[in-house]
């Protein structure tokens, strides 16, 4: 996956740092203090296969993301991964799927522009003839008072 | 034996004589007896659905998994540009003008439409709302949510958005509208249940209503625009969905 360019940062203010991920790939990743507010009664829809590489996105998606769908479909949805989310997080979140189960979270999620965007997101696995074939995230409008806990503890978790 | 067809009980009350005209034509049509059994609540239609005694359903989203994954029902046609989207109203005399204003322990009029419930739970989360905080005030229907509210005996309604559209001016003027849904992606669908016939000849049957006139004027009784398609994938895609947002 291609590194963050400054230019397409929403400010100069930006910190950096370098991410690798779970297949051994790593980005240099470059994040702002600027937050994005969940759209008002939208829901953020993506699906996956098996590998989490994005098949499908929703409009609410591209727009909370900053990228194109084209930029999107066929990245691993690790693009959207922010450095203050702890890999914990995420280590629990592939472990209950795999075991076929739903998955609930809180997470800051990257943009393109280096901002950010709190969503509150369920994973599931997606059964198609008793087999499980692609994965299915829905996010929503996160309480205010679970995100300021998250901001809390995911410091803790690394 | 005729077979057996229902409508989800959340269909407007002026519909129903166009759900008896669609019924008379689709017989004749497909030359295959179907009797239309109304019933009264989501209750007694989860009730029908355990019982096998449905053979065609107009159905709600939330019922749609149980038809399709535990009941082998398969979707055939969805009514074209219609969503259920849902809206959270507060009294226009209300201090509570947004989501954050409010806080557990407030009254909550609804109906029993299983959708808009979902929705309208998952739109209070923001202000760290769930099902155990709110005092339910259960309502025959929608209109009944909203005189609720205007009186002041509950604080917030769930309303189906259309359904608010449709109010007079002198009811949403009494009225606040504090969040709408923008979900895009749950709707309505007609189902046949695996001992059917001929599934495929009825959908083609559905799907050219809009092509004629007369069948026009049926659709246009149950104010609907025209079917379009809905397969399984489809289907399964919008029961996933509502499983993201079923209660954990
Ligand atoms: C359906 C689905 C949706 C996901 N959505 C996100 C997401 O919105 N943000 C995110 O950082 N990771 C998301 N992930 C997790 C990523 O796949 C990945 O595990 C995570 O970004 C951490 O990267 P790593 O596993 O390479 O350490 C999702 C995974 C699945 C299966």
């Amino acid at each position: 996956m291609q590194n963050m360019k400054p230019e397409d940062l929403a400010s100069d203010n930006y910190q950096e740092t370098e991410l690798t991920f779970f297949d051994g790939t790593s980005r240099k990743v470059l994040y702002t203090d600027i937050e994005t507010q969940f759209p008002d009664g939208c829901l953020i829809v993506s699906r996956t296969d098996l590998d989490g590489v994005i098949t499908h996105v929703n409009k609410s998606f591209v727009l909370m993301s900053g990228f194109t769908e084209q930029e999107l479909i066929g990245q691993p949805h690790y693009i959207l991964r922010h450095p203050f989310m702890p890999p914990a997080a995420f280590a629990g979140l592939w472990k209950t799927i795999q075991k076929k189960e739903k998955w609930h979270g809180y997470v800051k999620n990257l943009r393109k522009d280096g901002g950010f965007y709190w969503v509150y997101a369920t994973v599931i696995p997606n059964r198609r003839n008793g087999e499980i074939v692609s994965y299915t995230s829905v996010r929503r409008k996160p309480s205010v008072k679970k995100v300021a806990e998250c901001m809390e503890l995911y410091p803790t978790l690394f | 034996m005729p077979f057996n067809m229902t409508i989800s009980p959340d269909f407007k009350p002026e519909l129903i004589s166009g759900w008896y005209i669609f019924n008379t034509w689709l017989q004749k049509k497909i030359d295959t007896p179907i009797h239309i059994d109304l019933v009264n609540d989501f209750i007694e239609l989860s009730d029908a659905i355990d019982q096998n005694r449905i053979d065609l359903i107009y159905a709600n989203p939330c019922d749609i998994a149980r038809l399709v994954r535990e009941k082998n029902f398969n979707p055939l046609v969805q009514p074209v540009g219609t969503q259920d989207e849902t809206i959270i109203v507060s009294s226009v005399n209300s201090q509570v003008k947004t989501i954050e204003d409010l806080s557990p322990g407030i009254k909550v009029a609804m109906t029993d439409v299983p959708d808009v419930n979902t929705i309208g739970m998952i739109m209070l989360e923001p202000a760290d709302i769930t099902p155990k905080d709110i005092e339910t005030i259960h309502c025959q229907n929608f209109i009944t949510v909203a005189k609720n509210v205007i009186n002041g005996q509950a604080d917030i309604g769930f309303l189906l958005a259309d359904a608010y559209n449709e109010f007079s001016n002198l009811v949403k003027k009494q009225l606040h509208s504090l969040i709408t849904s923008k979900i895009h992606v749950l709707h309505h669908a007609l189902l046949a249940g695996p001992d059917f016939p001929n599934q495929e000849n009825l959908q083609q049957v559905l799907l050219s209503m809009n092509e004629d006139p007369k069948t026009q004027k049926i659709l246009q009784s149950l104010e609907i625009e025209k079917w379009q398609a809905m397969d399984r994938e489809e289907a399964e895609f919008l029961i996933d969905l509502m499983d993201t947002l079923s209660p954990e």
